[in-house]
């Protein structure tokens, strides 16, 4: 058992996982990343590059992925706001990346050194266009270390930039944690046939093509224009139509692979607190006490918001009173579960946007006003 | 494949561009980057690069779309960023052969910023820009090398900004080689880009290009040919200009190698840096 920090736990596990490469602006609260792996980068062979902006970091983390190098980078919020651009341009040429965000207070400098999970509809749709995302967060020191190997991991099967959404307390706060012994580590495939047979964006065979490593004989083009199989521009309706659908197609198709989310005493809930997050921590607390006060009380912690796990509410919907969502933002996740339950069961938002984080006390609250006493345990 | 240095000029140029589906090109009659981009072609086959190991990157704009069309690894990036997205392909990969084709308007304005701190950094990079003194893929704006007092869609009344000297910027920004050349010296434009290919360290050719279309119409030049000949009487090479009197070389621009040094580069530091830990880790 090790004492660590959450951002450590990111830079330790993107090691393990094979990352190989970073490039990033410090920021506040995500500079212990960047540092960290300045440091250990080249100790196993690594690069590591400190840009002059968060556009070109992740323009340069895009580019070492194309070579095919695992590789991230770190920011939070006005550096997110800068990575949108390129953002877009890797889902739409379809490279693997890993793209942390803590989240601290905004809008615009807001408050760097405080907490927030104002970015969460920023991660859905922050970049310009029709575009898919998955978008995992962190509630645990843990946590930290596992979602930053599964967020690598996804990156490389499904071609895709993958976004970690730690916020602030999460990637500050230290604590025990037993780092698993062996971890599994996914590579995106390869091509297997002849230069002259490979299409950077075949899909006919399989969602997911294979991404060749620029400079191993392929020569292929890539452009963030909407483009055909081969990767050249197109301005044919029919191609553009299957471009841009088939972006959306393979999150699609792959939804219970990439959705994961911890549920406990659902069963019997006449309330359901959902919650991602530090928040998540402190809805645990809640619905544990609730529980020993004998409320009917049951917990989801969304470890992926998006694509959000519009299934397991619709579920929930038919059972529940009353689904709890606290979130340290004026509302953004709360809208999905307005969506999912469509009227069936009474959506109750937590809002919090001062800076601290939302106590266990504020839900138990909340939750023993909606949910009756049910019988002592 | 037959060796690159045995073909004519013409098989050459066929030998390294891709037949299918990418032509007719979309330049305008008279423009200068097909003459540029076949000084870029003739330089590295004169290089003898492995095509496998040559990576072109471009941002957005007329010039950007060069790496549509030539058979090499191609990158056709975000508007300003293609020297970023360079970087990082060459740091991961040092062994590969980066090659960045610009324009003014992409790498001087939204991407100024990268631009000066590419130079600073020394990567070995080729940074190729083609100035034509306005942006042409949108319909003839102003741009920061469009001469002061010179006409583009935003500048009806004539530009009131004063325009960049790019050599100027990259040799100040640290850049390892600084090179001008002219479309209308292709033979000499070759050499240049041969030379920034060879350089080790962060090379930056500019180009004094054309484009007839917006800045020549907007601004009086009868024709693409009219437009070359300016350049040819408006560039001394910058061999002869120590021979010229003040007054001979008032408002010309200098044509050549204009900056070489021998700085440390990044990448080998770098991989020095991984080797030196290696060892201690060994100890």
């Amino acid at each position: 058992m090790v004492l660590m920090q959450g951002n450590e736990a990111i830079a330790r596990a993107a090691l393990d996982a094979g990352v190989r490469f970073f490039a990033g602006y410090p920021i506040t609260p995500s500079t212990e990343i960047a540092e960290m792996m300045s440091v250990e980068l080249p100790k196993v062979g690594g690069k590591f590059l400190q840009m002059e902006d968060e556009i070109a970091s992740l323009a340069a983390v895009i580019g070492a992925s194309l070579t095919g190098v695992k590789a991230m980078t770190a920011t939070s919020g006005p550096g997110f706001s800068l990575m949108q651009e390129n953002l877009g341009y890797a889902y739409m040429t379809e490279v693997p990346c890993l793209i942390v965000n803590v989240m601290r207070g905004g809008p615009s400098t807001g408050l760097p050194t405080h907490p927030s999970q104002g970015d969460v509809m920023q991660a859905r749709w922050g970049t310009h266009g029709d575009h898919p995302a998955i978008a995992l967060v962190p509630s645990s020191v843990l946590d930290c270390y596992r979602l930053t190997v599964r967020a690598l991991n996804l990156a490389e099967r499904f071609r895709t930039p993958v976004i970690l959404l730690p916020d602030e307390v999460v990637a500050h706060m230290r604590e025990d944690v037993t780092l698993p012994e062996k971890i599994d580590v996914c590579d995106r495939e390869l091509p297997t046939v002849p230069y002259e047979w490979y299409y950077p964006y075949d899909d006919s065979t399989t969602d997911v093509g294979p991404l060749a490593p620029v400079g191993t004989g392929f020569r292929f083009h890539v452009t963030g224009l909407t483009h055909d199989r081969a990767g050249f521009a197109t301005t044919v309706p029919a191609e553009i139509d299957r471009a841009v659908r088939n972006l959306k197609r393979k999150m699609d198709r792959f939804r219970r692979e990439i959705i994961q989310v911890e549920h406990w005493n659902l069963s019997d809930a006449e309330v359901v607190v959902a919650a991602y997050g530090i928040c998540a921590r402190s809805a645990e607390a809640a619905v544990r006490e609730a529980r020993d006060r004998g409320y009917l009380v049951g917990y989801i912690n969304l470890k992926t918001v998006w694509p959000f796990c519009f299934r397991l509410i619709q579920r929930v919907a038919e059972t529940a009173r009353a689904i709890v969502v606290p979130e340290m933002n004026l509302g953004q996740l709360v809208r999905e579960f307005d969506r999912a339950v469509c009227g069936k069961t009474q959506v109750v938002p937590i809002n919090r946007v001062d800076g601290e984080a939302i106590t266990p006390r504020q839900i138990v609250d909340v939750v023993t006003e909606l949910a009756r006493p049910g019988e002592e345990s | 494949m037959a060796e690159p240095r045995e073909l004519n000029p013409s098989e050459l140029m066929h030998e390294y561009l891709r037949p299918k589906k990418k032509f007719p090109h979309l330049w305008c009659s008279g423009c200068g980057i097909g003459t540029t981009m076949g000084a870029i072609i003739r330089a590295i086959a004169e290089c003898e690069v492995d095509r496998d190991r040559v990576v072109m990157v471009s941002g957005i704009g007329c010039s950007s779309r060069m790496p549509v069309y030539v058979d090499f690894n191609t990158l056709h990036t975000t508007h300003g960023r293609p020297l970023a997205f360079a970087t990082g392909i060459k740091v991961a990969r040092p062994e590969l052969e980066v090659i960045v084709v610009t324009g003014d308007g992409d790498v001087a304005a939204i991407g100024g910023n990268h631009l000066i701190h590419a130079c600073r950094r020394n990567i070995n990079l080729t940074v190729i820009c083609i100035n034509n003194s306005i942006y042409g893929m949108t319909g003839g704006q102003a741009s920061p090398t469009t001469p002061q007092g010179k006409i583009a869609t935003t500048a009806r009344y004539g530009d009131f900004e004063r325009a960049f000297d790019l050599c100027s910027l990259t040799a100040g920004a640290g850049a390892s080689f600084v090179a001008r050349g002219a479309v209308y010296y292709a033979r000499q434009l070759e050499k240049l880009a041969a030379q920034a290919i060879r350089k080790k360290g962060f090379a930056f050719v500019e180009v004094v290009s054309q484009c007839p279309t917006y800045f020549g119409r907007f601004n009086k030049f009868k024709s693409p040919v009219e437009m070359l000949y300016w350049q040819r009487d408006n560039t001394v090479n910058v061999k002869a200009a120590p021979k010229m009197a003040a007054e001979e070389l008032e408002g010309k621009l200098l044509r050549g190698v204009l900056a070489d040094h021998e700085y440390p580069e990044f990448t080998e530091l770098y991989d020095k840096l991984i080797a030196d830990l290696a060892k201690e880790g060994e100890k």
